[in-house]
């Protein structure tokens, strides 16, 4: 390629290219690695959750265990489906984007939208339980054992003061069964929250920054924006939102489903 | 030109009848508060990030001040302690991380590969908003009434104890670090996609390597290290106690995530520094730099091991034993590709037609300091010794030597080697020499007693300590006033060089990189054509014989003209000749 | 010629389009693979191995998301590296867990 013909391009471009790139060959690698450069960042960014809920699962195994039973599987799963079917209808908008088919891409993104707000109602009610049933972190978390499980359980030396004076100065208020067993479980139980409440918390965040993109481009769409001619835009969104349904696909497992021993 | 955002290319001249250049395009602020121009940017970020390290050096005249005394007699304890806070937290979060690769790298990048942009401009605005944006916040926690917990920010006293703005400055920090991890995306992305015909990985300045290493390591460093400040503010504000061992939690956990990323940042302030020494003693011994392909991995072999080390911070912290000897080892690993720079650059000037200018003086003392720098690393890198000398002044002087005398000098000598580029003019090149040599002399005045008075035993961050200790202290803080009018000069001549100094044209070193083929300043479009590469970077040695140094005097590039013609003709040899 | 003197890394720039079919395929299988997570949680197989299986199905899910729904299976090499080196990553910061694992081993007298 010479000079001649670098200039040559410039003549018949499309309307979508950047002022910055030579052709759309080049600029849509560009958007793509850039946009899987940002996902490298999240991975990073959730990667440092995964490692602390693998220590402190690895560290209190029976805690996880209990506490986990607190959590609805139901619930869980149906969101799976929930985010699962979004990744999909997220795919064809992507698809008909790049067929350049208006109405069926406003169509799949509208139905992604309602998938992503039927996730957070889900999630909305989950929290909702677990703000009644004080299972938030801080000084109104209490804790019930219903009946202690696994070893840590029956080992049980029962420390009930000084851990109830952890517990105070937490602020936070335990309530023991009858045997009273091991009030560290509830110290504990609280970890696991904290990871439950930050993981799931900072997913749903990204579910949220997802509607608005998605909803920004729906509306894009439907006012006939010069931008929407092009499919990249989309495309990124996409690769966005699937990235998300890839953090709930290893969240399920990890919380909802700990294996009993 | 299919963008709207660029100004159209006849614009009418001004008064003074430069050819238009991203500079006196417009004086209008929208047009650079608003600018996409990743030249403009970098010019934006160049006045921030000054800004901030003249507020991180007034914090660092307060604590030098203070340690005159063993007594202690201007602060109290607790001002000395945000002090430190302050002084840590501005220099490493908003000068260090950002200094090079967003001043001098956003501005040269697309200029060395023979690109317009970078590949996503937005973006890059969006980083500089981001930067003042946290910036801002952490300055307003510090005047607020400020943080006492030290740069690292360790649980649980950062997340339970502490009274000061610790929130909110957590929250500045973590907006400035998607500043940068926005910037090392779009060098990614530029370095791989935008390079120019012929510029194959091979040709790339050295510069180029050491920012793709840096960008690298931003894009994978930052999120950790973003997180973990995010919990500890979660924790504070929400009680979401993942690192509080009343909960069961684990600090020593914090201080792994926090240093995953915050060793490799070590290597983020001191690549970009490489990459512009490599460029300097190339150009200034009129060689091509010995070992290229050495050189350019080391940088990314230093990107990739620099995150297996992070682990020696916590050789006294109550890590397991046999995970510090494998950090240790690891450690003494990464000081091989740093020995391989420093050994090529050494060669690079052997038998070069070595010329003392003000950024070679820079680029000599960072070669020493850093060699100094790196060599008490490994020290602190043997566990037994570091049970010794963890926590003193010796660990301060170490990393004081890597930071200042490597990652600052090294910024400096760039920016005195690219202020030609930059604003079409020169700096007065004896005051330059001059505050070179002051800030050498300061440097190591200020810093040398410090590795003698901690391997006495001086612990790091008090201000009252016994009266033996005086002499060194004494002497260090002299060396620090010596050391701020090395930096002061500077500030004064490029301030004043803006209107009086003497018009640089477009190579005023005669230097060989792309960047040097276009107009000081550089057009908006940075090339008027794009330019066809037929050359490596550093060729240098077929002008070693005709004295390219009279170059200087030339106005507008004669030899560079000639050269783009020889490129043109005979492209299609050349490019096979030269393909790696 | 040795080098093409072009903008890109990638040889074949051409966009590929993924046909609707292949996301059914995908979605069915990301289904079945989930009710299979599921079902494997209720089965006690020894701790460890309830963990292997449900974090290699877990795996298994991911990779068919980022393969066909992410289209990296027909990206450029490029991609495909950017897409990877994540991953890697992780793999370090996991590493993480050797101190932990190490923790309680036999300590030296002194230390």
């Amino acid at each position: 390629m010479s000079v001649a013909a670098a200039e040559e391009h410039g003549q018949h471009h499309d309307p979508h290219l950047q002022h910055q790139f030579q052709d759309m060959d080049q600029q849509n690698e560009s958007y793509v690695v850039g946009m899987w450069t940002f996902l490298v960042t999240e991975i990073m960014f959730f990667g440092a959750l995964f490692l602390a809920y693998t220590i402190y699962r690895r560290d209190y195994p029976d805690v996880f265990l209990e506490a986990h039973h607190h959590l609805v599987v139901w619930m869980g799963g149906v969101n799976t489906v929930v985010l699962l079917t979004s990744s999909l209808t997220m795919a064809m908008a992507v698809y008909y984007a790049q067929m350049k088919n208006r109405q069926r891409q406003m169509l799949f993104l509208a139905i992604t939208i309602m998938f992503s707000f039927c996730f957070l109602i889900i999630k909305g009610f989950e929290w909702k339980n677990k703000f009644e049933e004080h299972h938030v972190p801080g000084p109104y978390f209490e804790y019930k054992i219903e009946e202690p499980k696994g070893a840590e359980a029956r080992r049980a030396p029962a420390k009930i003061e000084s851990a109830a004076l952890t517990q105070m100065s937490k602020g936070g208020k335990v309530v023991f069964p009858k045997d009273a067993v091991v009030p560290e479980y509830a110290s504990r139980a609280q970890l696991f929250f904290s990871l439950y409440f930050a993981m799931t918390g900072l997913h749903a965040f990204h579910v949220i920054i997802g509607i608005l993109v998605m909803g920004t481009l729906f509306f894009m769409l439907m006012f006939k924006h010069p931008a929407t001619d092009y499919y990249m835009p989309v495309e990124m969104a996409g690769l966005y939102w699937h990235f998300v349904d890839i953090v709930w696909i290893f969240l399920f497992p990890l919380f909802y489903l700990i294996p009993g021993s | 030109m299919s963008a709207t955002s660029l100004p159209p290319s006849a614009i009418p001249l001004r008064a003074g009848d430069e050819k238009p250049n991203y500079l006196n395009w417009s004086y209008a602020v929208k047009d650079w508060l608003l600018t996409i121009d990743h030249k403009r940017i970098a010019v934006l970020y160049l006045i921030s990030i000054s800004f901030m390290f003249l507020l991180g050096g007034i914090a660092a005249m307060m604590i030098r001040i203070e340690l005159t005394s063993p007594h202690g007699q201007l602060l109290t304890s607790e001002v000395y302690n945000k002090m430190f806070t302050m002084h840590g937290v501005l220099m490493v979060f908003f000068f260090l991380v950002p200094s090079i690769p967003a001043t001098l790298g956003n501005f040269l990048i697309p200029l060395m590969i023979g690109a317009k942009d970078l590949a996503f401009p937005r973006l890059n605005l969006l980083s500089w908003y981001l930067y003042t944006i946290g910036g801002l916040m952490a300055l307003t926690a510090m005047v607020m009434g400020g943080v006492d917990t030290g740069w690292t920010f360790y649980t649980p006293y950062s997340s339970v104890y502490s009274n000061g703005n610790v929130s909110l400055t957590l929250v500045g920090i973590f907006i400035a670090g998607f500043s940068s991890i926005a910037t090392g995306i779009n060098f990614i992305v530029t370095i791989h996609k935008m390079r120019a015909p012929g510029m194959t990985w091979f040709r790339l300045p050295l510069f180029i390597w050491a920012h793709y290493a840096t960008s690298v390591i931003i894009v994978l460093g930052t999120p950790v290290v973003a997180i973990t400040l995010a919990l500890v503010v979660v924790e504070r504000l929400l009680h979401l106690g993942i690192f509080n061992p009343a909960l069961g939690g684990d600090p020593i956990l914090f201080q792994h995530m926090f240093w995953f990323y915050s060793h490799p940042a070590v290597y983020i302030m001191i690549l970009p520094s490489m990459g512009i020494i490599s460029e300097i003693i190339a150009c200034f011994s009129r060689k091509r730099i010995f070992g290229y392909s050495f050189v350019a991995f080391s940088s990314i072999a230093i990107g990739v091991f620099g995150f297996l080390v992070w682990g020696h911070h916590m050789f006294v912290t109550g890590q397991s034993m046999y995970t510090s000897m494998v950090f240790s080892a690891l450690s003494f690993i990464v000081a091989v590709p740093s020995a391989i720079k420093v050994f090529n650059w050494t060669a690079t000037m052997y038998k070069g037609q070595v010329w003392l200018t003000a950024p070679m003086l820079y680029a000599l003392g960072f070669i020493g300091l850093f060699t100094v720098g790196g060599l008490t690393g490994l020290y602190l890198a043997s566990l037994a010794m570091d049970v010794h000398l963890n926590m003193t002044y010796f660990v301060v002087a170490h990393f004081h030597f890597v930071m200042v005398g490597g990652a600052t000098l090294g910024y400096l000598g760039g920016l005195h080697f690219w202020w030609p580029k930059i604003t079409g003019r020169m700096y007065p090149e004896g005051w330059a020499k001059l505050a070179a040599g002051i800030s050498f002399i300061g440097f190591n005045l200020t810093f040398l007693p410090q590795f003698i008075v901690g391997y006495l035993g001086m612990p790091r961050r008090y201000h009252y300590y016994p009266a033996e200790y005086q002499v060194w202290h004494i002497l260090s803080s002299a060396g620090a006033s010596v050391l701020a009018v090395g930096y002061g000069i500077p500030l004064i001549y490029f301030i004043w060089s803006l209107k009086y100094g003497e018009k640089a044209g477009p190579n005023p070193w005669g230097a060989i990189g792309l960047e040097w083929q276009t107009s000081s300043p550089p057009p908006m479009e940075n090339f008027h054509e794009i330019p066809v590469v037929t050359w490596e970077a550093y060729a240098y040695d077929d002008e070693t014989e005709h004295g390219a140094q009279e170059d200087r005097k030339d106005m507008p590039g004669t030899s560079s003209a000639v050269r783009q013609e020889a490129g043109r003709d005979n492209e299609e040899g050349n490019s096979e000749a030269h393909a790696a | 010629m040795e080098h093409e003197l072009t903008h890109s890394d990638a040889a074949h720039p051409t966009h590929h389009i993924t046909q609707p079919k292949v996301y059914y395929i995908v979605y069915c299988w990301l289904i079945l693979l989930m009710a299979l997570t599921i079902g494997a949680s209720y089965v006690n197989m020894g701790g460890g191995l309830n963990n292997l299986v449900a974090m290699t199905i877990a795996v298994i899910k991911a990779v068919l998301v980022v393969l066909f729904f992410m289209q990296v299976k027909s990206g450029t090499r490029l991609t495909w590296m950017w897409a990877a080196i994540g991953f890697i990553w992780l793999i370090f910061l996991f590493g993480t867990l050797g101190d932990y694992v190490t923790r309680n081993w036999i300590s030296v007298t002194g230390w």
